[in-house]
């Protein structure tokens, strides 16, 4: 608090040294409307800062001539020389009682009623002149405000003397050395590390600073939305430059304001769910080496991952399948994404359009990451990391080609080498991936995108860029340093993958490599920071469901998934015959049903696919086979006619895709004893294309939806779908891990474990 | 009117350059290269505790790139970054009166664009090279 009241003592005096001159000119022309506005400003600020720094007898004075003021600017009265020295007295004993609170002294307050009774419309006109101003009680001030201007040069200017005296050492280094001048030299480092201290410390300020005005919003904002909120604050001492209390001031407040709005539940929802009633949040600041660390943890909901997903899915930001392939981790930071709010209501509090991802920018742009940690019902925990300062970086430096980078330490999370099974790296077409424990990673080698000359695969440094991570590859992983970054000449930065130049004690320039840029030097492009993980992994390993490419008789081109196809063959004309009402496929003695889309031409060899479900057996006349592919994942639902399972995309051509069940459907004989299988909640057609083929093999009938009157024996459901009543169920799981110890659900593409599933629940339900 | 003028020798010919545009002369050391940089930039040098970017002189006006060895450079301040143009030689610094570009003189490559006028130096027309336009601009670059 004590800052805050020297900070208002501080602006208010500096006010009204500005303001004096005002004061003259509308005593001297009572009708001038700026000057009178700009009094008015003055005691209304006056009034609002005493409020919040509890000074009553400020605050009547400031309100008093406030209302004069109001009522003048209004027009409903006339400023008469009586008024303006009231009002100027007024200013005055705010001056003289601001001075007496610097100084700690008590000043008498015995005039200030009189004071404002001057201020009345029919006060006597004498009584403002008849007061006795104080001996001015002024405290000799031991602070100063200074542009921050002035600082950055003297922060700039100490910079240079820093490498001044770097040079100065260096080539004194090269000759033998009086030792009274090595004496000298080293008292000039001493002083001059001292005075680099000292003058990066005129730009710290105790984050108290960002801290203080949070207990009041908290509970302004907490009252807004009903809910009551304890607040800790811890490590209100910690300094930073003042520049970055500045910078943080807005996504802090967002952060915070977001928490109590969605993150801590309403009381009657906490006691439901066990917890106190009243929602804790923690704002704690550390220091850790050069950074600072803010965290903001709510004891609240934490994020919904699946809803968030579902959200941006409905927003169009992902589609189905980069949502699947994406960790839990990059679900949770889609809360980041530009246009996506994880509440459905906009409320008065949070949601005023600027989002998270306007946060996460902020913290960028100085330097800094945001982090999050999330515990689904437990709460959600957010860590702000933001350098020191602005101007000293800390880096690692790496050699390539014998010259030496800098990369901000910031951007890189960590440095791995070669030696071990943690690292592999694999070439993919043309382009290399490193796989790190598991995770596989972009590989871009730095002498490469430099144009060096190519050298061995050295250490990789996994640089974290706002998009997404890589793994740069160098020569040599040399030294940390700390290094005052400057910008380079335009020419320079021009290429998109320098952040800047520096002078390291060596006397050799050294280039600060920027890691988006070299990212997108390199080509790179993270596709919605769709992160290259372990089901990304599983997805490819399955890529996409095989099909059989193919021109059918009407000239069509159509697939097939492939698993039913049991072989492709060619019928002799004479093997076809129409028997029965229907067309057949003699062959090895037995008779198949063939079916075609076209009459067959009479006495000509056709083409034949021969399908199987594994039980039985059809023939399907085409006119050409073409090629096997691979099924995209959007399948566009069939409209008409025919036994199509829709339309996909495939080599920009689109394709009907054949739909086996249809063709097996009239061929019930057999069919029917397979068991049904209903494929719940299957909008997407994620089951049918990928499930399918492989619960057919298996011997069930699949269906997306029943028919009248079928009932299924066994369902399958994704574990976010709603519950099916009545029928033995099988739970997938989008993800590879299990969610608890008590969970039964199958991971989606874990195909064994889901026949056996499968035929379990089969089982179970037939016992009952 | 005259001015002061830094005589010094580019691509083998005599070019003025005036005072005012020269923080100092040197013979720069050690340049570190800058990959991917455009080819008028050679490097990267330390000056007094100060990196400045090394243009290749000959580059930047389309002749031929300077010699490897070259060291000598004037230093000049190009909206607050300093550059070293590398230069094959320095004469003396004279007043001269500068002259507007005899009509019908045709300069081609960088020189058109860097020269903006001529003194006469005891007869011989010297051109006067503006430091400013040897230097790849971001503009220009990006």
């Amino acid at each position: 608090m004590d800052d805050l009241l020297q900070e208002f003592v501080a602006e208010t005096r500096e006010t009204l040294e500005a303001l004096s001159g005002e004061i003259v000119a509308w005593e001297a022309d009572p009708t001038d409307r700026a000057r009178l506005d700009a009094i008015f400003r003055f005691v209304h600020t006056v009034k609002g800062s005493c409020g919040f720094l509890d000074l009553p007898r400020l605050a009547k004075l400031s309100h008093a001539a406030e209302d004069v003021l109001s009522d003048v600017r209004d027009g409903t009265r006339v400023p008469d020389t009586a008024l303006v020295n009231a009002v100027l007295a007024i200013v005055d004993r705010i001056g003289e009682i601001v001075e007496a609170i610097d100084a700690g002294a008590a000043l008498d307050h015995s005039s200030e009623d009189l004071l404002i009774a001057a201020l009345a419309e029919d006060a006597a006109p004498t009584t403002a002149q008849g007061l006795q101003v104080t001996t001015q009680q002024r405290a000799t001030s031991r602070t100063i405000r200074l542009n921050v201007d002035l600082l950055d040069r003297m922060m700039s200017g100490m910079s240079d003397m820093v490498l001044a005296r770097n040079e100065l050492a260096r080539r004194l280094r090269d000759e033998a050395l009086d030792p009274r001048i090595e004496a000298s030299l080293e008292r000039l480092s001493v002083t001059v590390a001292e005075m680099r201290d000292t003058v990066t410390r005129t730009r710290m300020q105790k984050i108290e600073a960002l801290f203080s005005p949070l207990p009041r919003m908290v509970r302004d904002t907490a009252a807004e939305v009903g809910k009551t909120v304890a607040l800790t604050i811890d490590g209100a001492e910690v300094e930073l430059d003042r520049e970055m209390i500045e910078m943080l001031r807005d996504p802090l407040v967002h952060i915070v304001r977001n928490s109590i709005d969605h993150g801590i539940e309403s009381a009657y929802e906490r006691r439901a769910a066990g917890k106190r009633e009243a929602g804790r949040l923690t704002v704690s600041a550390r220091q850790s080496g050069n950074q600072i660390l803010i965290e903001i943890a709510d004891d609240g909901r934490g994020i919904d991952v699946e809803r968030i997903a579902a959200k941006a899915l409905q927003a169009g930001l992902r589609s189905e399948r980069e949502l699947a392939g994406m960790t839990l981790a990059a679900k949770t930071d889609l809360i980041f994404e530009p246009g996506l709010s994880s509440r459905d209501t906009v409320t008065n509090v949070s949601g005023r359009g600027v989002g998270m991802d306007v946060v996460r920018s902020n913290i960028e742009q100085i330097g800094g990451r945001v982090q999050l940690a999330n515990a689904p019902g437990q709460g959600l925990s957010l860590t702000i990391q933001v350098p020191l300062t602005l101007s000293i970086i800390s880096t690692i430096v790496v050699g390539v080609d014998g010259q030496q980078f800098a990369l901000p330490r910031q951007s890189v999370e960590e440095i791995v080498t070669l030696r071990g099974d943690a690292v592999r790296i694999d070439t993919v077409g043309d382009a290399a991936i490193a796989t790190v424990r598991g995770e596989r990673l972009p590989l871009v080698m730095l002498g490469r995108v430099l144009r060096l000359p190519h050298q061995a695969v050295g250490p990789l440094a996994i640089v974290g860029t706002r998009d997404g991570k890589f793994a740069l590859g160098v020569d040599a992983v040399l030294d940390t340093e700390e290094l005052v970054v400057k910008p380079a000449a335009p020419a320079v930065m021009s290429t998109g993958i320098y952040a800047g130049q520096t002078l390291p004690d060596s006397g050799r320039p050294m280039l600060l490599l920027d890691g988006s840029g070299i990212a997108a030097a390199a080509g790179l492009t993270f596709k919605h920071a769709l992160a290259l993980n372990e089901e990304e992994a599983a997805v490819a390993a399955e890529p996409g469901t095989p099909a059989l490419l193919f021109d059918d008789l009407d000239g069509s081109r159509r697939a097939i998934v492939l698993a039913v196809v049991d072989r492709v063959e060619t019928a002799a004309a004479d093997a076809i015959r129409v028997s029965g009402g229907r067309t057949r496929l003699a062959t090895g003695g037995l008779l198949v049903p063939l079916h075609h889309v076209r009459p067959l031409p009479s006495g000509q060899d056709v083409a034949v696919l021969r399908l199987t479900d594994g039980e039985t057996e059809i023939g399907y006349a085409i006119a050409e086979p073409l090629a096997i592919v691979a099924l995209p994942h959007e399948i566009v639902p069939a409209h008409g006619a025919g036994p199509l399972i829709g339309v996909v995309m495939i080599d920009d051509e689109p394709v009907e895709l054949v739909d086996p069940l249809g063709l097996f459907d009239g061929e019930a004989t057999p069919a029917a004893r397979a068991p049904l299988c209903l494929l719940h909640g299957d909008a997407q057609g994620w089951m049918a294309s990928f499930l399918r083929p492989a619960l057919e093999v298996a011997g069930y009938r699949c269906v997306s939806t029943l028919a009248a009157g079928e009932q299924p024996a066994v369902a399958l459901a994704m574990d976010d779908a709603d519950p099916v009543a009545g029928v033995p169920v099988v739970t997938l799981r989008r993800r590879r891990d299990r969610h608890g110890e008590g969970d039964t659900s199958i991971y989606r593409y874990d195909r064994a474990a889901l026949i056996a599933a499968l035929a379990d629940r089969l089982a179970a339900g037939s016992r009952r | 009117m005259t001015e002061l003028y830094l005589i010094a020798h580019i691509a083998g010919r005599g070019v003025a350059i005036a005072t005012t545009q020269v923080d100092s002369v040197v013979d720069i050391g050690e340049i570190v290269a800058v990959p991917c940089a455009e080819a008028a930039v050679r490097g990267l040098t330390a000056l007094r505790s100060r990196v400045v970017t090394v243009i290749d002189t000959g580059v930047a006006l389309g002749v031929e790139p300077m010699p490897a060895a070259s060291t000598r450079a004037v230093i000049t301040r190009v909206e607050g970054h300093y550059y070293a143009i590398l230069v094959d030689s320095l004469e003396d610094v004279a007043d001269f009166e500068p002259q507007p570009l005899s009509s019908g003189l045709a300069l081609d490559r960088g020189w058109q664009e860097a020269g903006t006028g001529i003194v006469d130096r005891d007869g011989e027309p010297v051109l006067i090279l503006d430091l400013a336009a040897l230097v790849p601009s971001l503009a220009i670059a990006a």
